[in-house]
């Protein structure tokens, strides 16, 4: 397979270049729609390509432009996941129940981006409604990772990452409930960056667990999360849970000294679950850090290693609510000629929705029923706060925490699918930081068998700029990020 | 068997803010189908419910208004179950806990006495939208506009023992919330509807018996015809050795009895969880005493008032408060009048209600004013018409909307004040009558009577009364 060229290699690329008339918006959109439509076959990792709206949204920003309007993100092409609600386009969430949604209206997140000039490519493939870690559980079929295409991208962002991976997409919106940025920017070797909860809005991101859901980016680099996630952040009147304090210019401290800066490595990451080779490439990274300046201690968080079950009470509890919304009755897939209610209710949602969505609104209906509530979902609200407890003890030690993504690179398509408990673990190393709330990254540092590996930094709630920089830091000494799979370079 | 019945009421009041409780569309009643629908009430994916602070400062002044603790820090919980007038499949509620807990009323039983009614708890929720049924045969319609639209519901303890008692208090808090400004009360559009927990019990046995409930009452009399049906049939199935299962029912209004909806077994698990969409409600000491500051005068105290201030009895003051605007209407009418406030409460309680009760008028759409009710009681206080001739100028004053005075000067109305027209008046009277006047001076004294009656009958019923009763008397002794 062939594409045409990439314009270049990252978004900051892309602004010198738009800001120096090196290109157009509309032949960048143009040169990515290209590579998208050549790529899709093969890596699946859009829903929806929305073309005709792209190139009039990047004439648009050429003429704004020209007229010395806009900031430097105008005209900058991305791809939004198909979670976000987008005025007039197709979003299906991944799932049959939503395969007919087109959106009354844009999520905050889009309306912040789309505010800033960036261009929407389209809609990237997810698993339904973000429940799953390889991209499999979508109704419109698997995406496949660019590194090796009988392997998944992980998920449940897996659309973007293998967009990105790939170079179809400079940058793509993502969500993280679970892990749901990171492991599929580690899986595929991008950035990814998961928030602080309550940094960007929820509005118009189509819910899966409220209280751990989080918008956040997968992009090549650390910089270019740092010139993306400004216009999405901030507070939201539609959102009562986004925090009211002050968007920094997560730019103007990129490039700050490491001198200083304390590493926690978790204790808990370097379990027997991590490959040895993973962990390898783990250590070679530290050891980077450490040139730069940074001090490395090891760090214990007892209770981490029950964010597993705790989350998969707490996100099914939550989804089983979140999704009951989805009736047949207003929007979304409605069965052929309902008999009655019930009939409609439960043929609509049983023909709507995938065996994995069913399996956690079953799980979390469970969790919550009458004489199960404290056993079960009470039980986990503490384990939560435990773990949150651990956190903030770390960091009264250091200033980022540091491990391994995923236990494992990329595992086969098709290899998990019968053992939901297997396909669980795969989020062992990141749902901690949903269960407390914290800003995540995952890096690409390194390879094994051909196969990108994660790095996991995890900070304190809304240090994403201190996150940004050590990232960016680590980025300026190696080029891991740079790489791209041969079949899209 | 002596039976004593147990009654706990839930009552449901939309509270009066113009935006609904989560969302800015409008609560204003009566439009469109789902015109006042927007898309977080319709549930559409990725929206987000918004609090509206107008609703908890609502329900913090019914809370200071019962005298109940107001929570520093409330959650809201959804109750989880499907029915297609609830668009997220899930209604947002407040479970554990309550904005309001722990306050109380009292009620003003018939014999004079006065009953404490505690109240268990208050919190906000969101209304549901209406299913339609007229016009659509073989389908179901659905109006989302009432949906969002913020309720309190206050529950309140087992206190009370009849239907009688359920519908006073009903009505003591549907006075209430009318004073706070925090509901319209008008239950014919719903805005103010109660469940009733009823169940009977042996009297003397502490155990309560098991109760059924009764939903969506929306009406006084509905109230206490379906808790008299239904202590009814509690006593007759036990009796007839039967078991009342808790159950909730419906009431037939057109049947006057009620019916089973669902049993206990097919009741919902709701698995009520707190709303991670929300945050905990956290009030301070200084918004709480900011409310409390701008509360009215509220009905118990404007009632003790009247007592004090006017010297009317508590039944009197209680009927004169029911609602700001009537209290309003009577203490503009004493006020002109300038005393005689005994007298203002018998017209504003009198005739003046039954006007309005017979044109299905409130106080405030009163055909005569308080000045112009006050300018007719002042015409009694000042001897120009008699109490008995007042009521004729009344009737005339709420058909025309004219003036007292105009209508007793054109109506020649003026009481007769003059002694030598009386006394032409009863010697004309007596004259006419020689046979009654015989029996009379004989000692049949029940005859004055008809001598006042003859004498008033004579001159239009304008002679003045005491005066008439004076002259009449030393007339007849001859």
């Amino acid at each position: 397979m062939s594409l045409p060229a990439a314009p270049a290699a990252t978004v900051a690329e892309l602004v010198r270049g738009l800001a120096a008339k090196q290109f157009s918006s509309v032949e960048l959109t143009r040169a990515y729609l290209a590579r998208v439509a050549a790529a899709q076959p093969e890596l699946n990792a859009f829903i929806t390509v929305t073309g005709e709206a792209a190139l009039a949204a990047a004439a648009r920003a050429d003429a704004d432009r020209a007229a010395g309007r806009g900031g430097p993100l105008t005209g900058v092409p991305l791809a939004h996941k198909d979670i976000f609600c987008t005025e007039g386009v197709l979003t299906t969430c991944g799932s049959k129940m939503l395969a007919n949604f087109v959106s009354p209206y844009d999520a905050t997140v889009v309306a912040g981006l789309r505010q800033a000039g960036t261009v929407m490519l389209g809609k990237l493939n997810m698993d339904e409604f973000a429940m799953g870690s390889s991209n499999e559980t979508s109704y419109f079929g698997p995406v496949r990772n660019p590194w090796d295409t009988a392997r998944v991208p992980g998920g449940s962002s897996g659309g973007s990452a293998a967009a990105v991976a790939a170079r179809i997409a400079p940058a793509a919106t993502a969500t993280d409930t679970g892990g749901s940025i990171r492991q599929p920017a580690a899986l595929c070797g991008v950035t990814g960056i998961k928030p602080t909860y309550g940094r960007v809005s929820r509005y118009g991101m189509i819910a899966f667990a409220s209280s751990l859901d989080q918008g956040g980016l997968i992009t090549v680099s650390a910089e270019d999360a740092a010139l993306l996630l400004g216009p999405m952040s901030g507070f939201d009147p539609r959102d009562s849970t986004s925090v009211d304090s002050p968007v920094p210019d997560y730019t103007a401290t990129l490039t700050a000294s490491l001198e200083g800066l304390t590493i926690g490595l978790v204790k808990e990451f370097f379990d027997d679950g991590l490959d040895a080779e993973c962990g390898a490439r783990i250590r070679e990274a530290i050891a980077v850090l450490e040139k730069q300046g940074a001090k490395v201690r090891e760090v214990s968080c007892p209770n981490l290693p029950l964010s597993v079950p705790t989350y998969y009470v707490v996100a099914p509890a939550e989804c089983s609510s979140n999704l009951a919304r989805f009736d047949g009755v207003r929007f979304g897939h409605r069965c052929e000629s309902p008999k009655n209610l019930n009939d409609l209710y439960s043929r609509s949602r049983g023909e709507g929705f995938g065996a994995e969505v069913k399996r956690r609104i079953m799980t979390g209906t469970y969790v919550l029923s009458a004489g199960y509530y404290d056993a079960y979902y009470l039980k986990a609200q503490r384990v939560r706060q435990l773990i949150s407890a651990d956190f903030a003890r770390a960091f009264g030690e250091c200033d980022l925490l540091l491990g391994p993504t995923s236990p494992t690179p990329a595992f086969r398509i098709g290899d998990k699918c019968d053992d939901p408990i297997t396909m669980y673990l795969n989020d062992i190393y990141t749902i901690g930081a949903n269960l407390a709330g914290l800003p995540g990254m995952s890096l690409p540092c390194g390879f094994v068998g051909g196969l990108p590996v994660g790095l996991q930094l995890i900070g304190p709630h809304f240090s994403e700029a201190r996150m940004l920089n050590a990232a960016h830091r680590y980025q300026m000494e190696t080029d891991w990020h740079l790489r791209v799979p041969a079949a899209f370079a | 068997m002596e039976w004593e019945t147990v009654i706990g009421l839930e009552i449901h009041a939309q509270l009066a803010t113009r935006s609904k409780i989560f969302s800015g569309s409008s609560t204003a009643y009566g439009a469109e189908p789902n015109t006042q629908a927007n898309l977080v009430d319709l549930g559409y994916p990725g929206v987000l419910p918004v609090l509206n602070g107008a609703a908890v400062r609502m329900a913090v002044r019914f809370g200071l208004a019962v005298g109940a603790r107001i929570a520093p820090h409330s959650v809201f919980a959804r109750k989880n179950y499907f029915y297609p007038d609830l668009p997220k499949g899930y209604q947002i509620s407040q479970y554990e806990l309550p904005i309001v807990a722990e306050g109380s009323l009292d009620i003003l039983l018939d014999d004079g006495g006065r009953k404490r009614i505690g109240i268990t708890r208050a919190h906000l929720e969101e209304d549901a939208g209406k299913s339609m049924h007229e016009g659509l045969p073989g389908a179901s319609g659905i109006d989302l506009n009432r949906a969002g639209t913020p309720l309190i519901e206050i529950v309140s303890e087992p206190d009370l023992r009849s239907a009688k008692e359920a519908v006073a208090y009903m009505k003591k808090i549907h006075t209430l919330v009318r004073y706070l400004d925090i509901c319209d009360g008008n239950m014919q559009e719903g805005s103010f509807r109660c469940d009733a927990n009823v169940s009977v019990r042996p009297k003397g046995q502490e155990k309560f018996g098991t109760r059924a409930e009764i939903k969506n009452l929306n009406s006084f009399r509905f109230v206490e015809k379906a808790i008299n049906y239904e202590i009814e049939r509690q006593i007759e199935l036990i009796e007839s050795g039967g078991k009342v299962v808790q159950e909730t029912r419906l009431y037939d209004p057109d049947k006057g009895e009620t019916r089973s909806m669902r049993s206990k077994e097919e009741a919902n698990d709701y698995r009520y969880f707190p709303d991670p969409d929300l945050l905990p409600v956290v009030l301070d000491a200084a918004f709480i005493d900011g409310v409390r500051a701008s509360l009215p005068e509220l009905p118990d105290e404007k009632a003790a008032r009247f007592v004090r201030e006017y010297g009317l009895s508590e039944y009197d003051a209680g009927v004169l408060t029911a609602s700001r605007e009537l209290a309003a209407f009577y203490e503009a009418v004493v006020r002109q009048v300038g005393g005689d406030a005994k007298l203002c409460a018998n017209w504003v309680m009198g005739d003046l209600a039954a006007f309005l009760n017979k044109d299905g008028l409130e106080i405030t759409a009163s055909r005569v004013d308080a000045a112009g009710l006050a300018a007719l009681v002042g015409r009694i206080a000042d001897a120009t018409i008699s109490g008995k001739i007042a009521k004729d100028v009344f009737e005339a004053m709420w058909a025309s909307g004219e003036s007292a005075d105009a209508i007793i000067e054109q109506k020649g109305l003026r009481q007769i004040t003059d002694t030598g027209a009386i006394e032409q008046a009863i010697e004309e009277v007596m004259a006419r009558n020689p046979g009654q006047l015989a029996d009379y001076r004989s000692g049949k004294d029940k005859l004055f009577g008809f001598f006042v009656g003859q004498v008033m009958k004579a001159t239009g019923g304008k002679a003045n009364p005491a005066q008439l009763n004076e002259l009449l008397k030393k007339k007849l002794a001859g």
